[in-house]
């Protein structure tokens, strides 16, 4: 059975709400039904077959080519199955998913990953600011699930993370980790200021030393024994974090503003 | 049934439900790890007085262990979940988290019809005094407590299965240093087994008992017909060339693992035989009327090596 292909035919000026598109909801629906299906553009409804052309059947493994950064809520709440997408996507990727799998050969924009609670996306580009971060409004951000980012992230990456882990392989931007409540981060690449602020607890891991500010304080260096334990379980991960073999780090603890106990560990 | 001279007697051993789990415990090297084990799996030679019976089950190569660091995988038995749960969080607490370099980690994993989940390091997380530090990843969530010597890290929980306990068989000698030879033998076989422990001093036990007393406070006492200095005197099981018995106790995770080792142990003191002067295999019972297993040692000696 061929994947549920959806290929974008028109140029939106607005962003199109795809959160309908995901096998959740596409399961056991027929052609006609799928093609008369509703998608909010703005102010006004467009049917799936006005934006996309349709084709193939497995509704478990969904593909959007010719994607560009007007579709928002792409794998919006999925629990199982697959979504791939050739292209960029626009804002909340994958909000509130809970299982399964999205891939997308492209760039995103901001919210990627939002509320995620399992499952995993893996960005082949980079994703805009507050990615696996809280909505506005919520006050938890991301609690489980991994996120693998192989281009840079924005600012805010991780933003009142609450849990589960997110692999940035290039640059993160400002205010990386800030307000965290638990997790993992890790970032290959470099990290602009203010990484940190505000966190409670949680795990920001770096390969080089940032500037810090002034209430993350230096612990020493140290072996720490789960770091071994944490880079042996993204073995099966399509991620260059799987390669890692050290565990000695420069320990830093903070945010000491926030009453936090969260760290930020850099490989050394 | 005569093997190399020796009797096998025609009984069984009685043994009895109990509940089990395996903790894997890592360190620097493999001497810390054992003073961990050792310290763990003290003072656990019966759930009577001790409320667990415990013991090392084998060492584990780096590779075998998750955090690739030299350990010992250790058994610890009880009659019912809730004192193993009391128990294993008590002895974690002492005796592993005390001991320098440590690490604990769950040595069973299984689906929930079959493994129940009990704590191994979630209650010690508080020992952090909000220092702590949880991780989740590879599906297993683990506990970083900050200590003197750097960090502990410890898994959340373990498996706790449905095992067996009181295995046994009894070895009828013509002296007390052959008795304990072939002991010795028969314990240095059965160690390379998974899956059990034999959880008296050295593997061995020389006072084995019966049910009841004379005395109302005992609900055990010696087991007289088996005591060879007795023969004289009590309704005795002994000829009267035998001058020294000792027993060694098996728990294990499943019947085919006593089964197994049972047939190890007795096949080493065999192989010295009567000659090195060992007359007699014999077993423990009551009747079988406690026990829900039993393990009778022809059709044991019968069976295809494993």
């Amino acid at each position: 059975m061929s994947a549920l292909t959806f290929t974008l035919k028109i140029a939106p000026k607005q962003p199109i709400d795809c959160s309908s598109l995901t096998p959740d909801v596409l399961v056991d629906k027929s052609a006609d039904a799928i093609a008369a299906m509703e998608l909010n553009n703005g102010k006004q409804k467009l049917r799936v077959d006005t934006v996309f052309d349709i084709s193939g059947k497995d509704s478990d493994n969904v593909v959007f080519k010719n994607s560009c950064n007007r579709l928002d809520f792409i794998g919006c709440r999925m629990s199982s199955g697959r979504v791939t997408v050739h292209g960029d996507t626009g804002a909340y990727l994958g909000l509130q998913m809970r299982g399964g799998e999205v891939i997308v050969n492209g760039n995103t924009e901001a919210f990627t990953a939002s509320g995620l609670s399992g499952g995993m996306i893996h960005i082949l580009g980079n994703v805009g600011d507050f990615v696996g971060a809280a909505i506005a409004g919520d006050k938890k951000g991301m609690a489980g699930g991994v996120v693998i980012i192989t281009g840079n992230a924005g600012d805010r990456a991780g933003d009142q993370m609450r849990r589960g882990i997110l692999l940035i392989e290039g640059n993160a931007g400002s205010y990386c980790g800030s307000r965290m409540l638990a997790g993992t981060i890790g970032v290959l690449g470099t990290v602009d200021s203010y990484i940190g602020y505000g966190m409670r607890r949680g795990t920001l891991l770096l390969t080089r030393t940032p500037a810090l500010h002034a209430t993350i304080q230096d612990c020493g260096s140290h072996t720490l024994p789960f770091l071994s334990l944490m880079f042996k379980s993204f073995a099966m991960l399509p991620t260059r974090f799987a390669d890692i073999n050290k565990n000695r780090v420069r320990r830093y603890a903070g945010d000491l503003a926030n009453d936090g106990k969260g760290e930020i560990l850099i490989l050394e | 049934m005569i093997i190399n001279g020796v009797q096998i007697d025609d009984t069984f051993a009685e043994a009895f439900n109990m509940r089990a789990t395996r903790v894997i415990i890592t360190a620097q090297n493999l001497k810390w790890a054992y003073h961990a084990a050792n310290a763990t799996t003290g003072f656990a030679t019966s759930v009577i007085g001790c409320g667990v019976e415990a013991g090392i089950e084998r060492e584990l190569s780096p590779e075998e262990t998750p955090d690739g660091r030299p350990g010992v995988a250790i058994l610890m038995f009880a009659m019912g979940s809730a004192v193993l749960m009391k128990q294993l969080e008590t002895r974690l607490g002492q005796c592993v988290l005390t001991c320098p370099t440590s690490a604990a980690f769950s040595g069973i994993e299984g689906p929930q019809d079959s493994v129940t989940r009990i704590n191994l390091g979630k209650n010690l997380r508080y020992f952090g005094d909000g220092f702590q530090i949880s991780k989740q990843f590879g599906g297993k969530r683990y506990w970083r407590l900050p200590v003197m010597d750097g960090e502990f890290l410890t898994e959340e929980s373990t498996g706790m299965v449905r095992a067996i306990g009181g295995g046994n068989f009894l070895v009828l000698a013509e002296s007390q240093p052959q008795a304990l030879n072939a002991c010795e033998a028969a314990i240095e076989a059965m160690r390379r087994l998974h899956n059990v422990i034999m959880p008296f001093p050295g593997g061995v036990v020389r006072s084995g008992s019966k049910v009841g007393s004379k005395y109302k406070a005992l609900f055990a006492s010696t087991n007289d017909a088996f005591c060879p200095t007795l023969k004289g005197l009590t309704k005795t099981e002994l000829t009267p060339d035998i001058e020294s018995v000792m027993e060694i106790v098996i728990d294990g995770l499943t019947e085919t693992d006593i089964r197994n080792a049972t047939r190890v142990g007795i096949t080493a003191i065999c192989e010295l035989g009567a000659k090195n002067g060992i007359k007699r295999i014999s077993a423990g019972n009551y009747g079988g009327k406690l026990g829900q297993f039993q393990f009778h040692l022809h059709a044991i000696m019968r069976e295809n090596s494993i």
